[in-house]
């Protein structure tokens, strides 16, 4: 059984577009990563198995229970972190993560102050005080201590330094480790190839692709750079090249297809430098979106 | 309904309440310590008062209200009291919801493993109670004024008590029409110009209404509904009219209840 779902989803917000026919599915202990640019869609994906919004059509659905029906009894089984975190200003930190805790069938406590440390999180200062990161620390700790099945992670390392994203996905890692399912909807690609298994890739509310992400990586492209003296450019201009780039004798572009025939390409003339290697994800992605 | 909910919307109105309950006291200490100097010269009162323009009389609500008698005195005092808790109650309303989603915590609350509707129902409660309160200080202060600056009149409790007990679904209605508004509107940037404007609002329609001699407006606004003089000269309400009130707080809550539990929460832009 998946743990996520998603079936013909679509999203309208009156005449404009949120997310158009969007299916996909995410099994147990999977960290899914889902990627777009900004306005793709990813956060109304996100809102609607959270039930914020509701779908113009298709189903959500969260452990095999349609996440809008279910949403009270399925949330408390969810954490949620979004990008931008709020909270009511005028209370404490320790309060208002007691407050969070007070909506679970269990005992908080102790995970709250596990966390609290571990984000090295002032409990006693007013939420009103606190610097976007370490709002962002409360929205971390909120969205973890009542140790939910699931969770949902949007755009999460905005306004976390470096250390602490370096923690964030230690502790993002561990939770997985105990079984934990994490949905990630991220625009930086680094960390979406560090973390997660499979992708999602979004593009003006439709999904594109949903692949493994080594596979994703392996199969599809590879970086080619020849430098030699004399180069035609025009000599690589095969089948299957793209993004052919001229610049001071070195030549750059990306291969799909058997790499033999750039291998014989390469054979006829004098080169004095050549690299072949797989794109980082972040060039694939660029791909997808032009 | 959560107790948990109900808890935290009744501690964030918990300053409000002291707030508006000062200030009605005030106010009904001010006017209340006029009275007697008011009583003693009733007779020259009312012969200065046939002079003004009738139109000036009905937009205070100075019309056909007998000054010098203490209940005739209340009424007059209750039309303030009445305004300051249309705002509390409107402000109330219109905030209900529309805060969370002005300051984004919309997205934290509703993530929480509750429903809407107990959302719902635990912030209608807490602004019900905090009401309620106020009201509870509201029948202190008037049963203390009217016995302390009494002096030798007396008045009858039970229409006094028939004028109290109204300011309930009074009340009731500037929330719950409140609440409705601020579900029908796209996006409360500020709570406050909604409050005023209904409270204050629905006031000058009543008063406007008086100087036009122009009863249609009767049927719009609650302080027409509520009003003291009518109650202080019939001994009752004005069944009809006050039924257009219940009727406009069943209509909101059902309708509130409805939009909010279809409602998009905005993301953060």
């Amino acid at each position: 059984m998946s743990v996520i779902e998603a079936s013909h989803l679509t999203k309208y917000y009156g005449k404009a577009r949120g997310i158009l026919d969007v299916s996909f599915q995410v099994e147990e202990g999977e960290i899914f990563g889902f990627i777009g640019p900004n306005g793709a869609g990813k956060s109304t994906t996100i809102r609607l198995f959270l039930s914020l919004i509701y779908p113009t059509s298709g189903t959500a659905t969260i452990f095999g229970k349609d996440a809008i029906r279910y949403g009270p009894e399925l949330r408390q089984e969810i954490g949620y972190l979004p990008s931008d975190v709020f909270y009511y200003e005028r209370m404490k930190v320790i309060d208002l993560l007691n407050y969070s805790a007070s909506f679970y069938n269990r005992d908080c406590t102790r995970r709250l102050h596990e966390l609290a440390g571990l984000m090295e999180l002032d409990l006693h200062r007013r939420i009103e005080d606190l610097s976007y990161g370490n709002k962002k620390k409360v929205g971390i700790v909120q969205g973890l201590l009542h140790q939910p099945r699931l969770l949902f992670l949007d755009e999460p390392t905005a306004g976390l330094d470096p250390l602490m994203q370096r923690k964030f996905f230690q502790l993002i890692q561990q939770e997985n480790q105990r079984g934990v399912t994490v949905f990630f909807s991220s625009h930086i690609l680094s960390e979406v190839q560090r973390l997660c298994n499979r992708v999602g890739i979004i593009k003006e509310g439709r999904i594109i692709e949903i692949a493994d992400i080594h596979t994703l990586q392996q199969n599809n492209y590879k970086k080619v750079r020849v430098v030699a003296d004399g180069l035609d450019p025009a000599h690589f201009d095969l089948p299957g090249v793209t993004g052919l780039e001229h610049h001071n004798g070195v030549v750059r572009f990306f291969f799909k297809g058997d790499i033999n025939a750039v291998m014989r390409r390469i054979g006829e003339i004098t080169v004095s430098d050549v690299t072949i290697e797989e794109p980082t994800l972040e060039e694939i992605f660029m791909h997808y979106y032009e | 309904m959560s107790t948990t909910i109900f808890k935290q919307e009744f501690g964030m109105h918990l300053r409000s309440v002291i707030t508006w309950s000062v200030a009605i006291v005030a106010i009904m200490l001010l006017y209340f310590s006029i009275y007697p100097s008011f009583a003693r010269d009733a007779e020259l009162l009312s012969k200065m008062m046939t002079r003004f323009p009738k139109e000036l009389l009905n937009a205070f609500g100075l019309s056909g209200v007998d000054l010098s008698t203490l209940l005739g005195y209340f009424s007059f005092v209750y039309l303030y009291v009445q305004i300051m808790l249309a705002i509390q109650a409107a402000n109330y309303g219109v905030g209900l919801v529309s805060i969370e989603e002005r300051e984004w915590t919309a997205d934290f609350l509703l993530t929480r493993p509750v429903a809407r509707h107990q959302i719902m129902t635990s912030k209608l409660s807490a602004a019900l109670t905090s009401m309620v309160i106020t009201q509870a200080v509201v029948w202190i202060s008037t049963f203390g004024c009217l016995i302390a600056f009494k002096g030798d009149k007396t008045f009858q409790a039970d229409i006094l008590i028939l004028l109290l007990l109204g300011l309930i679904v009074f009340q009731l209605f500037f929330l719950t029409v409140g609440l409705v508004i601020s579900l029908l509107v796209r996006r409360v940037r500020s709570v406050t110009p909604y409050a005023l404007a209904l409270g204050l609002g629905l006031y000058v329609l009543s008063a406007f209404g008086d100087m036009l001699g122009e009863s249609k407006f009767e049927l719009l606004t609650p302080f027409k509904h509520f009003n003291p003089h009518y109650v202080v000269q019939h001994g009752a309400y004005d069944l009809p009219l006050v039924m257009i009130s219940v009727a406009a707080i069943v209509i909101s809550v059902v309708a509130s209840y409805w939009l909010y539990l279809r409602r998009d929460i905005p993301a953060v832009a």
